[in-house]
């Protein structure tokens, strides 16, 4: 149902993030993308929407080419297609309500969504997904008024309500503890199977992607040195995706922001 | 901000805000925009209409008596540009010895006396940041007949405010630390304050001077039109004998002065840092 | 502070040089100055003893010219302001609106506000309008330029995730982009406020309006105890306004 075809990326700098990626996902299916900081895990997903242009290779969503759409074309399939954070990218100075009709703004007026009047059955969704994730008390709330983990689960709710087909999920524990990180991933997961939804989750910690993500596609320096079920995961192939040494650190499971530097390049590119 | 309607418990629906607010939102726009227009009303009472038509026309007129520049007046304004960066330098080291001394004064922490000097020391400070540095102008030309005099003093009591303030918000927020640990050594107030507070305190304070003398040249390069000597003088001169192109010289020479003097303040802050 | 002494000495000297040059061309008539600590005791005295009363009229009239100059010239000035302040954005704009939106940003600072008044009263004759249009120029300039750096420090990760749910430009705007920064804008608005009065009570020297006129006239005539109640009118608005933005800023923080 998604198919990335030879995908590269090379930023203005010259670093070359994608080096040629394939990868396809099902309908309903739900991959965990590992690898080690720098990989291009981020600037992959952020391909898939064209947060980031990439600079060869296709992308398609269904039927539809995402790789040669602009404008509002290629905004109403961004609709189709969800997507969650690691610093949760809430609009901190919004209410949680506002947040989660916000993933409705591409099918939504602006005027309506000047006024913030959106549509009835989109105020009943959310509603009832908020009930869902457990955060309806707090649904006049400031998001700055809320824990990690709420907020993450606020991003949560953004993306479903966006009724998308797949999610893009870019290390959705990386800044919450262990046991929050856990909470999330069985919402996620859980979500994602009642939905039908597919899934890419980007995510840093070996052990967390194995319990909950039953395929795993490892990323190195820009290119699929594997693509298989999660319990193939040698000491082997983590060698191969992590390096010699790394491995066993980077899955005891501390993340940090992903390729910092020439994401936020590649972002000021995509605004332009 | 937002509100649920709750029936029975279960949140039913959801109104971005309240009747009342959305009422009372809109009343404050209508009363701003009431306000505005009334204001706009008063003030163009007087207004004549035909003189804003004119203005395109007036406005082609002047650039073309402005240009072109007369260049060789440029030759005369080198005095001028001396007086005028002196009153900016002199004005600022004179404010800088009196609001140093003004915000030990007025700082919580140094001050000899909380219920008098305090008090009296804040109020300086106010009363000299309230007053725009062309007033003061005014008032000292009126007080010592036109000059640089005037303008150098006009520039120090305009800047004794902005640098006071700056400086004593800075001293009240050193570490007491530091200070202790030299009262502690046996040393005297004067010594704690000079081992203690001031190496505390310099880098803050070099940033000030310097920010403040490069405003004090956009200033001092005006100053003169009310009589303060520098740059401005020659304006207001040139401007009342309609001598237009030697404004746009003085225009010109103004801009390179401010900008030279930016470029100037913005390197050395990099050295400061 | 600096290492070697013989570039500590010639530093010193140069200022000490400096300085005597500077004293040392620096005019003074010291008949008149002597007459002026006679001018500056009767100065201080009508200030102890203002005069609001004898030209009350002209005083109100200028105070009304300025308080609506600085309301109109702010509401334009803002108006004006945000739209230039999105375009000299360098993550919202495309690089020809940055520029020409630059291009205002700083032709708009140039020139100080009262040289800027001397053109428009040139253009626009004598009064309150000059004065009006030359508190936009200075509103815009000041608003517009901190508006846009404003906008180029927001956190790009809220914009990202508003363009990923497919929203428009305008909506991506209105929810990542001014959520963001309109409080900050807000705080500025009322400090320029307060910014635009006190430059209405110098821009009328030059015949902009305002009562800066009123005190210059009454400065000509040596009406030190008019002078004064309008010294004393200006700094008491001011001080108003300084408390009104800072409340206003407290809100909505």
């Amino acid at each position: 149902m998604l198919r990335i075809q030879a995908l590269t990326k090379t930023y203005k700098n010259g670093e070359a993030a994608l080096k040629g990626v394939s990868l396809g996902v099902e309908a309903g299916e739900i991959i965990g993308l590992i690898g080690p900081s720098g990989a291009g895990k981020s600037t992959l997903i952020r391909c898939v929407n064209r947060l980031i242009e990439p600079s060869s290779g296709r992308v398609q969503l269904g039927e539809v080419e995402l790789t040669g759409l602009s404008g509002g074309a290629l905004r109403r399939e961004r609709r189709r297609i969800g997507m969650i954070f690691q610093e949760y990218a809430l609009i901190e100075r919004l209410t949680v309500m506002e947040n989660v009709l916000a993933g409705r703004l591409g099918y939504t007026g602006f005027w309506n969504s000047w006024f913030r009047r959106f549509a009835a059955q989109d105020v009943q969704r959310a509603i009832a997904l908020l009930e869902r994730v457990g955060l309806i008390d707090h649904i006049d709330k400031r998001a700055d008024a809320l824990s990690g983990g709420q907020r993450q689960r606020v991003g949560i709710a953004r993306a479903l309500i966006q009724q998308p087909e797949l999610l893009l999920v870019d290390e959705p524990t990386a800044s919450l503890d262990p046991k929050t990180s856990r909470s999330v991933m069985r919402l996620l997961t859980e979500l994602c199977i009642e939905n039908r939804l597919a899934a890419i989750v980007n995510i840093h910690d070996v052990v967390l992607a194995q319990a909950f993500l039953p395929r795993i596609v490892g990323l190195n320096a820009g290119i699929v040195v594997y693509d298989g079920p999660a319990s193939g995961l040698t000491a082997e192939v983590l060698t191969s995706i992590y390096g010699e040494e790394d491995w066993t650190r980077t899955a005891a499971g501390e993340g940090g922001s992903d390729d910092g530097e020439p994401l936020v390049i590649a972002r000021m590119e995509a605004e332009q | 901000m937002p509100t649920t309607r709750t029936a029975t418990g279960k949140t039913s629906g959801w109104r971005f805000k309240t009747w009342r607010r959305t009422r009372l939102e809109w009343l404050g726009w209508l009363a701003l925009v009431a306000l505005t227009v009334l204001c706009w009303r008063v003030m163009t009472a007087g207004t004549i209409w035909s003189f804003v038509e004119d203005a395109p026309r007036q406005a082609a007129d002047l650039f073309g008596r402005m240009l072109p520049p007369r260049w060789d007046y440029a030759n005369s304004l080198w005095r001028p540009l001396w007086d005028t960066i002196n009153m900016a330098t002199l004005g600022t080291a004179i404010a800088i010895v009196v609001a140093t001394s003004l915000a030990f004064l007025a700082a919580r922490n140094t001050t000899p006396s909380m219920l008098v000097l305090r008090p009296l020391a804040l109020f300086v400070i106010v009363a000299s940041r309230s007053v725009n540095a062309l007033v003061w102008g005014l008032l000292l030309v009126a007080v010592l007949g036109p000059g640089v005099l005037a303008g150098i003093i006009a520039i120090a009591l305009r800047s004794i405010g902005f640098i006071g303030k700056l400086l004593y918000e800075a001293i009240e927020e050193i570490d007491e630390m530091q200070v202790e640990a030299i009262r502690a050594t046996g040393a005297s107030p004067a010594q704690v304050i000079t081992y203690g507070i001031v190496p505390q305190i310099l880098p803050a304070f070099a940033t000030i001077s310097v920010f403040r003398w490069d405003i004090n040249i956009r200033e001092s390069t005006v100053l003169g039109l009310v009589g303060a000597g520098g740059l401005g003088l020659a304006l207001e001169t040139s401007l009342n004998t309609l001598a237009w192109p030697q404004v746009s010289v003085i225009l010109l020479m103004i801009l390179a002065t401010v900008v030279f003097s930016e470029w100037l303040t913005a390197k050395v802050r990099k050295g400061i840092l | 502070m600096i290492e070697s002494p013989l570039v500590r000495w010639a530093a010193l000297l140069g200022i000490a040089s400096y300085l005597a040059l500077a004293f040392a061309t620096i005019d003074v008539n010291w008949t008149r100055v002597s007459e002026g600590v006679v001018r500056a005791a009767r100065l201080f005295e009508s200030f102890i003893s203002p005069n609001f009363t004898s030209r009350w009229s002209d005083i109100q009239q200028g105070t009304i010219e300025s308080l609506t100059m600085t309301v109109t010239a702010t509401v334009a000035g803002v108006l004006l302001a945000v739209p230039i302040g999105l375009g000299a954005a360098r993550n919202l704009a495309p690089w020809w609106v940055y520029g020409i939106c630059r291009g205002v940003i700083a032709a708009s600072r140039a020139l100080q506000d009262i040289i800027v008044a001397i053109f428009f009263v040139a253009m626009f004759g004598f009064g309150p309008f000059a004065g009006f249009l030359t508190l936009t120029v200075s509103t815009i300039g000041f608003l517009s330029k901190l508006l846009a750096d404003d906008i180029e420090e927001i956190d790009p990760g809220q914009v990202e995730a508003i363009r990923a749910t497919g929203a428009g430009f305008w909506q991506v705007i209105d929810f990542a982009v001014a959520s963001q920064v309109i409080p900050r804008l807000i705080g500025l608005t009322a400090y320029k406020v307060d910014i635009n009065f006190r430059e209405s009570s110098v821009i009328g020297i030059v015949g902009a309006g305002g009562i800066g006129a009123t005190l210059n006239t009454a400065l000509d005539r040596y009406e030190f105890d008019t002078a004064g109640a309008i010294l004393l009118i200006i700094i008491g608005i001011v001080m108003a306004c300084e408390y009104g933005a800072g409340a206003i800023r407290k809100r909505f923080a």
